[in-house]
């Protein structure tokens, strides 16, 4: 033993520095800044070189050059007559992706959430049925059953003459869904300042309600004071105005429907892919994060002497939200990045529109990919950030 | 009667009753009864659990109808109505006063296409052979108590993807004509790409994950930018970058071909999620491992080569595995760029004017829904198996 201490006493002072982790660290960074730093420089020059041999130039004037096509689905005004942007283009493909996601992810919450709750019934055909579904539809590729969903379902089905009608003026063909459309009349704007009233009505009542517990223990209806508020407000103001808002009630002529609002069939097939897809999903966490909370919480709650309800919304479902929340998130995300699958049936959205059409027009390929890219990453950026917000707020507070 | 109590004398009984008495004693022992049938057995069991109370009864009804809605229609499109033998798309058609079922002889007919795409049909003997080293490998590599199974994951990770190259490119050198990679497709294509996601994602997904943790600041950042982007952007986009912007940034003599690229694109992609995976195995490695490894003299990648990362990745197989789910799925996505997968296939047969149908479609989705539900399903179920044994191991 004496003899090694000795060594290793002297052995600090005598260490080559090539053995030193700290000089190694800095010498295999700078190998990694040279490595990237000459990928990205013949990268650049590369494209530089290559651009100039086909006769281009980087630059995103492009944008406000006229694009020379049609999108069928449109939520802001768009044709090639009127001689509409490339620039105007991308923001259409954007809203059309807001569009499906915004209504994909209230849509999947709602499903998955059900068929999470489901999967824990008692009831054993009901948790059965859930779990076939969660089996099923996990383990076959979105892709084929967005294709299902478009060419062997929508497709298929008879045309406007012959179609399926639900009642209501709710049709469905080949050309899609038809709905009734809501037309706006003079005054419907009073009606819309009535929900954001009743909104702010029910949010301020339930405030109040909950201090007021905190403090005195009393429990108001927060639950029937929001739904009056919010719904009773603009009803009041709906018929104080006058009726401004009607329904323009769409009806079989002809070949096609007179009024009434046209869901393209790609729209439809897209959102019953994503939805049906992404719910399966959520349906799994559901159940992941109600079984996360211990048995010993329920009991608990039961000793205190609260009921079903209650114990549910008060200690289950705040402390499973916990848990839920984070992947849910995720989920929400792989939503939004999955409706780029439109692509492969034809759903006009910021991947089919501007990075295919309009990137085949214009050949701009690495302007317009490096704007679509942009997009999604500060769509994932933004929800990271709140997701962090909201992760803070909600965290265990130790003592 | 009060022949149980000892205070009242008892009456003497008159000898008929006495006689008839006795005929009530049995020689033999009676077999015990089972519960009552309204606590066990089938009927309590549905009262318990399917019928208990108004709500649960309905729901019951209402899902139970609708599950057999749901098989009865799978069944008379797949079975009952379903066509079993015919040359032409005549025999698909729906007779009078019937309607058409699946399409069985078209998917019969196309069955090769389906696997090896155009592949010449002569040379087709070499995906055979490529498949079968494939599935030797994995069984290797996932069945845990096989021998040696460092040796495995040396045959599986380089020596399969090394002979599957020159086995399904060619090697005109031995005698192997070249086959050309816009030949090939269907089933082939689809796991050669879900090879991509196990043989360079694996491997380059562990090396991120210790670049992220990494003490050196710039190969934390690199790692993590890299890791954040691959993650927030969907693998169309990337597809679509390696399709039409790859083009640009390398020289103008390199022009990989559409798999090569879309190897790339899939490998880089799925390298991101599997180092996320990796790192939650790493993160649950306590400090002291490292820490103990450090103490007996063992350098950085000492360490991690023999302590840090056969823990971390035994506890990740099933994120691994779960992963290669996703990744298995999104092989799919591939035909957006104009590649012949599996899917893409079914879909041109079934635009096959020889075929062509109302049914051949459904038929054609259905039969590749099957394909890759079997596969992710045997997949999860392994994942679930290992997960089982492993919490098993961690319980001890």
């Amino acid at each position: 033993m004496a003899n090694v201490s000795a060594a290793a006493v002297a052995a600090p002072g005598r260490a080559s520095f090539v053995y030193d982790p700290k000089v190694r660290g800095i010498f295999w960074q700078c190998v990694l800044v040279i490595v990237i730093g000459y990928l990205v420089y013949s990268a650049i020059s590369n494209a530089q070189a290559n651009l100039a041999a086909k006769g281009q130039v980087f630059s995103f004037d492009f944008l406000s050059a006229p694009g020379g096509f049609d999108i069928n689905q449109h939520l802001i005004p768009f044709s090639s007559e009127a001689g509409s942007t490339y620039g105007r283009a991308f923001l259409v493909g954007l809203l059309n992706t807001i569009l499906v996601a915004g209504i994909g992810i209230v849509l999947a919450t709602f499903l998955g959430f059900t068929i999470g709750v489901a999967r824990l019934s008692t009831n054993w055909i009901v948790a059965k049925v859930a779990q076939t579904y969660v089996e099923v539809v996990r383990n076959i590729p979105l892709l084929l059953q967005l294709i299902f969903w478009y060419n062997a379902v929508l497709k298929p089905l008879p045309n406007p003459r012959n179609a399926l009608s639900f009642g209501a003026g709710f049709f469905l063909s080949n050309r899609g869904l038809t709905v009734p459309e809501p037309t706006f009349g003079p005054g419907s704007e009073d009606v819309f300042y009535a929900l954001l009233f009743g909104l702010l009505v029910a949010f301020t009542f339930r405030h109040w309600a909950k201090g007021r517990q905190e403090k005195t223990g009393a429990q108001y209806p927060t639950g029937l004071v929001a739904l009056a508020a919010i719904i009773g407000l603009p009803l009041i103001a709906y018929l104080v105005f006058g009726r401004p808002i009607q329904f323009d009630v769409p009806v079989q002529k002809g070949f096609n429907f007179a009024g009434g609002l046209q869901v393209f069939p790609e729209f439809v097939a897209l959102l019953l892919g994503l939805v049906i897809y992404t719910a399966a999903f959520i349906a799994e966490i559901v159940r992941a994060g109600i079984q996360a909370v211990s048995r010993g919480q329920v009991e608990a709650a039961n000793a205190l002497g609260l009921r079903n309800k209650p114990t549910l919304d008060l200690v289950v479902i705040p402390q499973a939200m916990r848990v839920i929340t984070p992947p849910l998130t995720s989920q929400f995300l792989n939503l939004t990045k999955n409706s780029s699958l439109a692509v492969a049936i034809g759903y006009p959205d910021l991947v089919q529109i501007f990075a295919g059409t309009a990137l085949n027009q214009s050949a701009k390929a690495i302007e317009i990919m490096l704007m679509t890219m942009s997009v999604y990453l500060a769509l994932s950026l933004i929800t990271s950030f709140f997701m962090n917000l909201y992760n803070r707020r909600m965290a265990l507070v130790e003592r | 009667m009060s022949a149980i109590d000892p205070g009242i004398p008892t009456p003497e009984l008159p000898l008929s009753e006495a006689r008839s008495f006795e005929g009530y004693v049995s020689a033999m022992p009676v077999d015990p009864q089972g519960p009552p049938l309204s606590t066990a057995g089938p009927i309590a069991w549905m009262r318990a659990n399917l019928f208990n109370g108004l709500g649960n009864s309905v729901l019951t009804i209402v899902f139970g109808a609708l599950a057999l809605f749901m098989v009865w229609t799978l069944a008379k499109f797949a079975l009952f109505d379903a066509t079993w033998t015919g040359a032409d798309r005549e025999a698909c058609l729906a007779k009078a006063g019937q309607t058409a079922g699946a399409c069985w002889p078209m998917i019969k007919e196309r069955l090769a296409y389906f696997v090896y795409g155009s592949y010449p049909i002569d040379q087709r003997w070499r995906v055979d052979v490529v498949f079968l080293l494939g599935v030797i490998g994995l069984v290797w590599v996932l069945w845990i108590d096989a021998p040696r199974r460092d040796l495995g994951a040396g045959y599986f990770f380089v020596g399969v993807p090394v002979v599957g190259y020159f086995l399904l490119c060619g090697l005109p050198l031995i005698g192997l004509p070249r086959v050309d990679t816009d030949l090939w497709g269907g089933i082939l294509v689809t796991l050669v790409i879900a090879s991509a996601f196990i043989v360079v994602a694996l491997p380059l997904g562990i090396l991120l994950a210790l670049g992220r943790r990494s003490k050196l600041p710039v190969v934390a950042i690199v790692s993590t930018i890299f890791i954040e982007v691959a993650r927030g952007v969907p693998l169309i986009t990337v597809l679509f970058i390696a399709k039409v912007m790859l083009g640009y940034f390398v020289p103008e003599r390199f022009d990989p071909t559409l798999m090569v690229k879309a190897l790339i694109a899939v490998s880089l992609f799925s390298a991101a999620y599997m180092a996320e995976v990796v790192r939650g195995g790493l993160q649950a490695i306590p400090k002291g491992q490292s820490e103990g490894a450090a103490s007996l003299g063992l350098g950085y990648w000492q360490s991690m080569r023999l302590i840090i990362l056969p823990q971390a990745l035994r506890i990740t197989i099933p994120g691994i595995v779960n992963t290669f789910i996703g990744g298995f799925k999104d092989t799919t996505l591939v035909l957006v760029i104009g590649m012949f997968d599996f899917l893409k296939t079914i879909d041109i047969a079934s635009a096959d004017p020889k075929w062509a149908t109302p049914v051949s479609a459904p038929t054609g989705y259905l039969f590749a829904a099957l394909f890759y539900w079997i596969c992710c399903f045997g997949m999860s179920r392994y994942s679930r198996a290992v997960e089982q044994r492993l919490s098993v191991a961690h319980k001890r």
